[in-house]
């Protein structure tokens, strides 16, 4: 009883919170935090089912973003069909021979397993196929990026619905999370971490440095979108009319003709922007919803069940005949679909890919901290995580220059040292994070709402 | 008596392991602790040593109380341990592994050194290598000159022999008759009942956390009832 | 003679850089594998404490240069560093007590010391940004060569020069300096000897009367001075930038598994080999084979074994090739 008590208050409260936002900042900016809020539940939702139900540590989060983010380039842009012309026929080489690397070195490792060179077998063909790899690809990939190159320059997608990509972010992502786990998931907790960190350095470099793919640093913009796009509505004769509707009390107050149209034109213009805003944050929800719902069912299942056993007495769960290897590897694959799945929609609502903005602190500590401060397997606890953290890290910067404006009050306007602070002003959310989880870890080590304790 | 333990009586949790325990040894003494698997003789230990909090129960060294004594502080008193376990430093080398026994000793690191090379011959050829390197009995060896380099009156042993080949065990308590030359309070935990009541001047047999039977060495290994129940007929 | 261009080509782009930043590698590496031989957690705010112990040495040798002083052709900011070592092993004590000895007396497990240390990563990162901004500082002053280039070709007379920068020469001594301390430290020194030994048996050093709040002090207070010292070394080499920072922890950890996690001579020597592997593997080599080549036979392509841009994921491809075969490092031997 007390448990969905808390949940209710504490989202009644997040709620209220979003809406002082609107009522006191604007509707647009409220939308935006909420959509975003949403967004980061559905990546800490992914995280909480890796560390939460696991206990697998994936500091790994900004690379399966990146590769989410990937996706949505990779399906939703048009192909360049003159790249495709010049470079197709040597990348789909090049993909050849780098799944045939692949395969012998699976192959070696699958007949040969004992022999005593094996190690240094596949390390040579490692070794060797990088050289080679460029060498077939060099050339193809010189043709694609210097066709067009300040604005395409690359392959291009497969021109389909955004939305698919989400679900191929989600598989594609679930496809790395194979390979790496197959790699790290029988490390130590702390290998674990470190590992998973520096491979996802690894695919940031390779999604900002492989042009042809991604544009690289040139960043993708101006992606489909799930939802009607401001200008269009701004000219839809329906949009218009229900602005009037609902706006009619407004307008008839205003006899100058020409100043009511002008009124009614203003607030088509904010109104289109709400309203946009508005779709994404309907799609948004149904996906946290539809999420959560089967999460909720996954953790309550025989299947949850024994997924905590193993994560509260690996020792024990191994001896009881669970085979503790997959279900890690399974687990960190479905975690990571879901963090891939996040990443393409947080592209997809941005608009644009820029690979060179994914960097550690804020694509995979801010997650981890969404979940511990949210809760720590608890679907609840890891959405509310997102919507705490998020709207700390976007109000905490006003925040600051409130409380920055009060303590310097007794100071000189010209005086540095005030505007030294406030200049820095941007910087207060990461004191914020970083004061919010240590205070967390000490006092709430379980979260805002712990994990509920299932009685069997 | 030099070192007394008077009903010891503790345990993990709110489960008493050891119950009105008592432990007694002089100066020059070997005593064991013997008793089947599970019987309390390590947590009876770790309760001297002050590893283990008690619910009931005095020490006393040289009459001096030392229940309320930090493990640390016990160590400064005057007793030294080697655990069963993890009982040298893996990665230091031999004299390394020595240096830290005295680490509370000021002076006469090198003398106290020598000494343990003339009462541990073989470890002094190895006293530049790790520690870690060595085999199961030099380790053994290690670890007890590692304790007696505190310059202890009692020396606490877990399970000296536990692990090594028959004629290690017999080169260990050899050395063992050896320390008592030296007039130091020897107690220790004994999973090979009979050799370790060969060397033992008395011995102690504990059955689920009690005192069951105490006496002289050779009074207990004479005793029929006591040779059917614990040292195998 | 086109032999030895070949050589000198070779030292300045490889063997010098190299150098260069595998000692500044080293001596982070070094520093993260003593927290975590002592106090058993890999610790994510240590990038983080570099830019920190910097940034104080930063503020110091501004303030020097305004009084006027300055280090004649020495950078002022070495005359600074005992100031960033101070405040920098002040504000570590100060958050092991306030932070981390918590969690040590509950003796929690390893992931949660990892998520302690990265909420004071975001502090420490705040904190940096707060004071000094998130820009771009140079901070170097004094002579910026020992040798440049055009002077060595005229006295050589060869083709290829060999420049060396003053912070390349100030950095090779310093970390000679301070590793030859510090391994003097571990090994023949009774504390350090018995640092070694809380490292590897705490139950054992607890029992020969080691003290381990003097140990966790004494660690704090070395893993404070290397990081100053790295942190500030390679801002004069480089620039200061908190972000840069950040992202060394990177190869850092890199370069701490890679010797073995808790070994510190592995660490130096991890350093190195993350610092040659990313230098030599991304060096274009076609003008060292013009010289070595005769005519007919000079390449045509650059000879570049990966990008450039793959810098860094270079060093973190030896970690997972070293993690699947060798978790435990390639260096076996003394855990500190």
């Amino acid at each position: 009883m007390t448990k969905n008590f808390d949940i209710k208050i504490s989202f009644t409260i997040m709620a209220l919170l979003i809406a002082l936002v609107g009522i006191f900042q604007s509707w647009g900016v409220a939308l935006s935090i909420l959509n975003l809020c949403l967004i980061s539940a559905v990546m800490s939702m992914g995280v909480n089912i890796q560390w939460g139900f696991a206990g697998l540590i994936n500091f790994g989060v900004m690379g399966f973003l990146a590769i989410g983010g990937l996706a949505t380039v990779l399906v939703s842009v048009p192909p360049v069909y003159d790249a495709w012309a010049v470079g197709g026929v040597g990348i789909l080489i090049s993909g050849l021979f780098l799944v045939s690397v692949i395969v012998t070195i699976y192959l070696i490792n699958l007949k040969i397993p004992k022999f005593k060179y094996k190690n240094h077998i596949i390390f040579l063909i490692i070794i060797l196929s990088i050289p080679l790899l460029k060498f077939i690809s060099g050339p193809a990939i010189g043709r694609i990026e210097s066709i067009n190159a300040a604005t395409s320059g690359f392959l291009g997608g497969a021109n389909l619905p955004i939305i698919l990509s989400w679900f191929i972010g989600g598989i594609l992502s679930a496809l790395v999370a194979f390979i790496i786990g197959k790699i790290c998931l029988g490390l130590r907790s702390d290998y674990l971490a470190i590992s998973t960190l520096l491979i996802s350095g690894i695919v940031i470099t390779i999604v900002k440095h492989e042009e042809w793919l991604s544009r690289g640093v040139k960043n993708v913009i101006g992606l489909k979108r799930p939802a009607p796009y401001e200008t269009n509505l701004q000219k839809t004769e329906w949009f218009i009319n229900s602005i009037e509707f609902f706006n009619t009390s407004k307008l008839s107050n205003i006899i100058d003709l020409e100043a009511r149209a002008s009124l009614l034109n203003q607030l088509v213009i904010t109104s289109s922007g709400i309203f946009v805003k508005l779709c994404f944050s309907a799609i948004f929800l149904i996906v946290v919803l539809v999420l959560l719902y089967l999460s909720e069912k996954a953790l309550n299942s025989p299947w949850g069940r024994m997924m905590r056993a193993i994560r509260d007495n690996e020792d024990a769960a191994k001896a009881m005949g669970k085979n503790v290897v997959k279900q890690h590897l399974f687990i960190f694959m479905l975690g990571s679909a879901i963090i891939g799945f996040a990443g393409a929609m947080l592209v997809t609502y941005d608009g644009l890919f820029t690979p060179s903005s994914y960097q550690p602190l804020r694509y995979t500590f801010l997650i981890w901290v969404m979940v511990l401060l949210g809760g720590t397997g608890n679907n609840y606890g890891a959405i509310l995580g997102g919507f705490v953290v998020w709207f700390i890290w976007i109000q905490s910067a006003p925040f600051a220059l409130f409380i920055i404006n009060i303590l310097t009050n007794h100071l000189d306007e010209t005086s540095h040292f005030k505007e030294h602070l406030r200049n820095s002003v941007p910087y207060f959310r990461y004191l914020m994070m970083g004061l919010g989880l240590l205070l967390v870890m000490r006092y709430r080590p379980m979260g805002l709402l712990p994990e509920k304790v299932i009685k069997n | 008596m030099f070192f007394s333990a008077n009903n010891l009586t503790g345990g993990y949790g709110g489960v008493n392991i050891i119950e009105d325990c008592c432990f007694n040894v002089n100066r020059g003494e070997i005593v064991s602790i013997l008793g089947p698997n599970g019987a309390g003789k390590s947590t009876a230990m770790k309760a001297m040593l002050g590893i283990l909090d008690l619910k009931n129960g005095e020490i006393n060294l040289n009459g001096k109380d030392i229940t309320n004594l930090r493990t640390q502080d016990r160590i400064k008193q005057g007793i030294s341990f080697v655990p069963q376990n993890k009982n040298i430093f893996t990665e230091l080398t031999v004299e390394e592994n020595l240096e830290m026994g005295a680490f509370l000793n000021e002076k006469n690191i090198s003398s106290k050194i020598e000494e343990m090379y003339e009462l541990f011959p073989i470890i002094k050829e190895k006293k530049s290598q790790t520690a870690g390197e060595l085999s199961g009995g030099q380790r053994q060896q290690v670890a007890i000159a590692r304790a007696l380099m505190t310059d202890p009156d009692v020396l606490m042993l877990d399970e000296p022999t536990a692990g090594v080949s028959p004629v290690i065990m017999d080169e260990i308590f050899q050395h063992v008759l050896n320390i008592k030359q030296q007039n130091i309070a020897i107690l220790m935990v004994e999973q090979n009942a009979r050799q370790a009541l060969e060397i033992s001047d008395r011995g102690y047999i504990l059955v689920t956390g009690k005192n069951a039977y105490e006496g002289k060495g050779d009074y207990l290994l004479n005793d029929k009832e006591i040779r059917k129940a614990f040292l195998g007929g | 003679m086109d032999f030895l261009n070949a050589i000198i080509l070779i030292s300045n782009f490889i063997i010098v850089p190299a150098i260069t930043y595998g000692s500044q590698l080293a001596l982070g590496a070094i520093g993260v594998t003593l927290i975590y031989g002592v106090l058993r957690f890999a610790n994510f705010a240590y990038g983080d404490l570099m830019a920190f112990g910097t940034m104080i040495v930063i503020l110091t040798t501004w303030y020097l240069q305004s009084l006027g002083v300055t280090f004649g052709f020495l950078p002022t900011a070495l005359l600074a560093l005992p100031i960033g070592i101070i405040v920098t092993i002040a504000i570590s004590l100060f958050f092991d007590k306030t932070v981390f000895e918590y969690y040590r007396k509950k003796k929690s497990n390893p992931v949660t010391f990892i998520v302690v240390s990265l909420g004071l990563m975001f502090v420490l990162n705040a904190l940096v940004r707060i004071i000094i901004g998130p820009g771009d500082v140079n901070f170097m002053d004094g002579h910026k060569f020992i040798m440049k280039a055009r002077e060595f070709k005229n006295i050589t007379g060869l083709n290829e020069g060999l420049a060396i920068k003053s912070t390349q020469l100030i950095t090779l001594i310093t970390t000679v300096i301070t590793c030859s301390l510090l391994f003097y430290f571990l090994n023949k020194t009774k504390t350090g000897k018995s640092m070694r030994a809380y490292s590897d048996n705490e139950d054992l050093a607890l029992l020969s009367g080691i003290d381990p709040k003097k140990i966790i002090i004494i660690t704090w207070v070395i893993v404070s001075i290397l990081a100053t010292i790295g942190g500030t070394l390679y801002g004069l080499d480089k620039s200061f930038k908190p972000f840069t920072y950040f992202n060394n922890l990177l190869p850092i950890f890199a370069a701490t598994i890679v010797g073995g996690i808790g070994n510190p001579l592995g660490a130096f020597y991890g350093g190195f080999l993350v610092a040659f592997s990313e230098i030599t593997l991304t060096y274009a080599y076609k003008k060292f084979f013009k010289y070595l080549l005769p005519e007919n036979l000079e390449p045509n392509t650059l000879i570049q074994f990966i990008s450039t841009d793959y810098k860094f994921a270079i060093s973190f491809a030896i970690l997972v090739i070293v993690l699947i075969f060798r978790p435990n490092g390639i260096f076996k031997g003394k855990v500190i």
